[in-house]
């Protein structure tokens, strides 16, 4: 567990402060996230995936439910996440996050921030439609396309 | 059932946890009988985790690891749940049996901890001074109330000036500056790293107070730019990802 913690504590970490903007929020997030690991190591299956991307999901989506003060919407169990790039080794690792970088830094500056509030302040399509003043049917067409850009930039 | 085209629609929102009430039940009885759309959340959510992994930041401090540590001491694993059967009955001595190899895999799991907890324990008081004293100083150079002073020669007017500080294998980069002007209207600063080769990259939006002062600390860069020079120009407040012209401010490293 402490090759684990030591290993991955700050992806869970970076994802969370990057979601909350707060150290002791955060703090509690990596607590959580890793406690689960200890007590259930089942829960994810490693036939199915690396570690470091599940990791990353699972705090995004425990952050923003802590964010929003509601209750965990899903089972960590049931979250599958598929990459199709090689993020096994922290090199790789590095690599693709500098190409995810440089997708996100040519993406023009509205569909950026539609992604980012989408995903880091987990702000509903409506929610972000009725913050920009922009239609909702944008706002869908920003995210699902800014997403696919990542995919064809990391492919 | 909804149209397949619809729900793969829906599946970035899904992914995205930002459905609610009938449309995720939709969503979610689709996934049950539609692998084609399963795979496509799958992969949804890998977008979604490298958009996650993008965030550097710093490591959680060494108090996290102390009190993860501490919790799963006191809160040894938890064994599978025995399934409810018959043989649970029947055969007793297996189950003793495999208590005593689970007691064995506790206990020698407990003393790698002990081991590990006191070692930790060790190091603990030298790096909460360390700690301190780091925390002393981004105290004082982000309190509201300190003050300010520029140095200049005698009888020189203060100029605008930048200074940064950068390490380039830990992507760390302060940068504070001093005596600058306020941006034109609807405008903000931004700093940018210049590197030996490629393109600028954004270090940072900025904006001075009201005594001109400004500071970035440790904006998202990737780790080991080598950086030529450092440069400031003035930008539309939503940021750009390329430089507009004319550069105010630049100094190489030296």
């Amino acid at each position: 567990m402490a090759t684990l913690y030591d290993r991955y504590s700050s992806i869970v970490y970076a994802v969370a402060l990057r979601v909350l903007g707060d150290t002791g929020a955060s703090e509690d997030i990596v607590q959580e996230v890793f406690m689960q690991l200890w007590r259930n190591p089942g829960l994810f299956d490693s036939s199915r995936g690396s570690l470091a991307p599940w990791l990353a999901v699972i705090a995004r989506n425990r952050a923003i439910d802590s964010l929003r003060k509601r209750r965990p919407e899903t089972d960590i169990a049931d979250v599958v996440v598929s990459v199709e790039s090689d993020l096994a080794g922290e090199a790789e690792r590095h690599r693709m996050m500098d190409r995810v970088r440089a997708a996100l830094a040519s993406m023009a500056a509205p569909q950026r921030s539609a992604l980012e509030m989408a995903y880091f302040e987990g702000l509903t399509h409506s929610e972000i439609a009725a913050r920009t003043g922009e239609p909702l049917g944008t706002i869908k067409t920003r995210i699902r396309a800014g997403l696919q850009a990542l995919r064809k930039a990391t492919g | 059932m909804n149209g397949h085209h619809q729900i793969a629609e829906d599946l970035t929102s899904y992914a995205l946890g930002s459905l609610e009430g009938e449309e995720r039940a939709v969503v979610e009885k689709h996934l049950e009988e539609c692998a084609a759309c399963r795979r496509e959340l799958e992969l949804a959510r890998g977008d979604m985790a490298l958009l996650a992994l993008s965030t550097a930041g710093p490591s959680p401090p060494r108090r996290a690891r102390q009190r993860l540590m501490d919790a799963i001491a006191r809160e040894p694993r938890r064994a599978p749940a025995p399934k409810r059967g018959l043989w649970w009955v029947l055969v007793p001595s297996l189950a003793a049996a495999a208590m005593a190899v689970v007691a064995v895999l506790f206990w020698t799991q407990n003393q790698a901890l002990q081991q590990k907890l006191s070692s930790l324990q060790r190091d603990f008081a030298a790096q909460q001074a360390e700690l301190q004293q780091a925390r002393e100083v981004v105290a004082t150079l982000t309190a509201k109330d300190a003050m300010e002073a520029t140095l200049v020669a005698m009888k020189t007017a203060p100029q605008p000036q930048g200074k940064v500080m950068y390490v380039r294998d830990r992507a760390s980069l302060i940068f504070l500056a001093s005596n600058l002007p306020h941006p034109p209207s609807k405008k903000m600063y931004e700093l940018w790293l210049i590197p030996m080769k490629g393109e600028p990259m954004p270090a940072g939006m900025f904006m001075p107070d009201a005594h001109g002062s400004a500071m970035v600390i440790n904006p998202p860069l990737p780790p080991g730019v080598e950086a030529k020079a450092f440069a400031i120009t003035a930008e539309p407040e939503s940021g750009s990802s390329v430089p507009t012209m004319p550069i105010l401010m630049m100094g190489a490293g030296g």
